[in-house]
């Protein structure tokens, strides 16, 4: 009730400056719209269909990036963890390379895959992979060694050990790695599909600039601050609360 | 249960617990799933289940020399024994158990189980740790029952044994429960349910009670004495505390501090079952360490 009643304020007085600052004209409404103008263009973008379009394309291309990012990395960061050479070589070359915005991948995946979906597939993955990938090593190593020993005296080994106990056994310790790849991936695709006609949410928000209409542009970003906000929600809170009741208090437990 | 214990004839072997379900088969040849290998704790004289010959491990220590943790450790642990290893922290008790697991591999010798070399880790040898060592994305039950589920037993008689194994540590009610809601005492049952599970010959148990308190600990020393002598396995049991090894084994085995070397063994032939505190464990555990 006091939680509702802090953000019931809060918004309050966000929404009630904006619409004052909208209504004194100080700058001309194309470039400063009111909160009623973006209302408008949001539900005008659904009532069209634009926007549910948007919506489906960019989830979907996310999904599937982001999917692929999680398998790569976690073989990736397995092997780094688990091989000496490989984790002195490659080790700091993954995080010298988490240093490079992912954007920076689009010119080589314009020449490699052309103007194409692929190509800000290619984008996403990049942009999630390396993140996955030191999340994966990492939780490796802080993993109880104890789970591993245990697991293979109890007949688990191979394939079974990584799916019954090493996978499960860090998962508490890759969670934050796995949103946090998630996010680069949301970010990465809406920059890609700003950069080409792609029917994404970063098209249509390319299109309200291209309109002159800034109350699109704005109804757009909301939209896709609400997307990845929802997603994070849903699937990462969940996961952690998951998580947090079957471990208990700490993971280290 | 403590009651229970308490009420017990003080002689071997300790009856069945009568809260144990009576289980479906021949009477008398099996109980629940457990082959019944022998009546009491009567040892075979002559079969070794477990032959260490001259083991050493040595490895390289981050600034380069090599340092000696076992050295030539010979042991022979007949089956159905009760063997306790003791010696203070450091000796490299717990990294003999690892060998004997197949867990670490030794720098020299040999480990025989039924006379055959081994091969890394088996489930005929189980491990019970000192703690943390239990899944805790698993339930209780999942637990119990992951060793045969990596075995590929199908799942009908793994939820059958699982429940028969929770039953044995009286801890049934908690199937389903996850490993943080348990106390410390309640999880090392689950860990012996667990091991006992997989039905393994030998089960090595690395200080399983030492993090627990003195009562809790005395209430698993009668129930893993029970246990043993209801299942019929060969147990090495590494300790620190000497009156805990002479209150469980058959026959104590002192190690010294680095390297690990055997510096005695004693049989213990004090009448089953004992007690930590009696005066003559205590007088047992004065006279040999």
């Amino acid at each position: 009730m006091k939680r509702a009643a802090r953000y019931l304020i809060f918004y309050s007085v966000l929404f009630g400056l904006w619409t004052l600052l909208a209504e004194l004209k100080i700058w001309p409404p194309y470039l400063f719209p009111t909160p009623w103008g973006v209302g408008q263009a949001l539900y005008a973008g659904f009532q069209d269909h634009s926007y549910w379009i948007a919506i489906r394309v960019s989830m979907q291309r996310v999904v599937v990036g982001y999917a692929i990012s999680v398998v790569l990395g976690m073989i990736l960061g397995l092997g780094v963890a688990s091989n000496k050479f490989l984790e002195e070589t490659m080790g700091g070359l993954l995080v010298s390379l988490q240093s490079l915005p992912s954007i920076c991948w689009w010119p080589l995946a314009l020449l490699w895959f052309g103007l194409s979906q692929n190509a800000i597939l290619f984008v996403v993955v990049m942009g999630s992979l390396l993140s996955v990938t030191l999340a994966m090593e990492d939780g490796r190593k802080q993993m109880p060694k104890i789970f591993g020993q245990a697991g293979r005296n109890l007949g688990a080994k191979g394939f079974k050990l990584f799916w019954y106990v090493l996978l499960p056994a860090s998962l508490p310790f890759i969670v934050s790695g796995l949103k946090q790849g998630w996010a680069f991936a949301w970010r990465s695709l809406i920059t890609a599909e700003m950069l080409y006609l792609s029917l994404g949410l970063g098209q249509v928000l390319m299109m309200g600039r291209d309109l002159n209409d800034m109350s699109a542009v704005i109804a757009v970003m909301i939209l896709i601050i609400a997307l990845g906000y929802i997603i994070d929600g849903i699937v990462f809170k969940g996961m952690e609360r998951h998580l947090h009741n079957k471990w208990g208090l700490t993971p280290a437990n | 249960m403590s009651t229970n214990a308490q009420n017990l004839p003080r002689q071997f072997p300790i009856p069945v617990d009568p809260a144990l379900p009576a289980h479906s088969g021949t009477p008398g040849t099996r109980i629940g799933p457990v082959s019944i290998r022998r009546p009491g704790y009567a040892v075979s004289p002559n079969a070794s289940k477990v032959g260490l010959s001259d083991i050493c491990l040595s490895y390289r220590t981050q600034s380069g020399e090599r340092l000696l943790a076992l050295d030539n450790i010979n042991l022979q642990v007949r089956a159905g024994e009760f063997v306790c290893i003791v010696g203070p922290s450091g000796c490299g008790k717990s990294t003999l158990l690892h060998l004997i697991a197949g867990l670490h591999p030794q720098t020299s010798g040999q480990i025989l189980v039924d006379g055959n070399p081994i091969q890394g880790p088996g489930t005929d040898r189980i491990m019970i740790f000192q703690e943390h060592a239990l899944f805790p994305w698993l339930t209780v039950g999942q637990n119990v029952e992951f060793g045969m589920k990596m075995k590929g037993i199908p799942k009908a008689e793994r939820q059958e044994k699982t429940r028969y194994y929770l039953r044995l540590v009286h801890l049934a009610k908690f199937e389903k429960s996850y490993i943080h809601q348990l106390s410390g005492g309640m999880r090392q049952r689950v860990a012996i349910a667990r091991a006992l599970a997989t039905e393994p010959d030998v089960l090595l148990m690395d200080e399983p009670f030492a993090a627990l308190d003195a009562q809790t600990r005395d209430l698993l020393h009668d129930e893993l004495e029970r246990i043993w002598s209801e299942t019929g396995r060969t147990i090495i049991f590494v300790t620190h505390n000497v009156r805990e090894a002479i209150r469980l084994g058959d026959r104590v085995v002192l190690l010294t501090f680095r390297p690990g070397r055997v510096k005695s063994e004693f049989p213990v032939e004090l009448p089953r079952p004992r007690h930590l505190e009696d005066p003559t464990v205590a007088r047992a555990a004065r006279g040999n360490s």
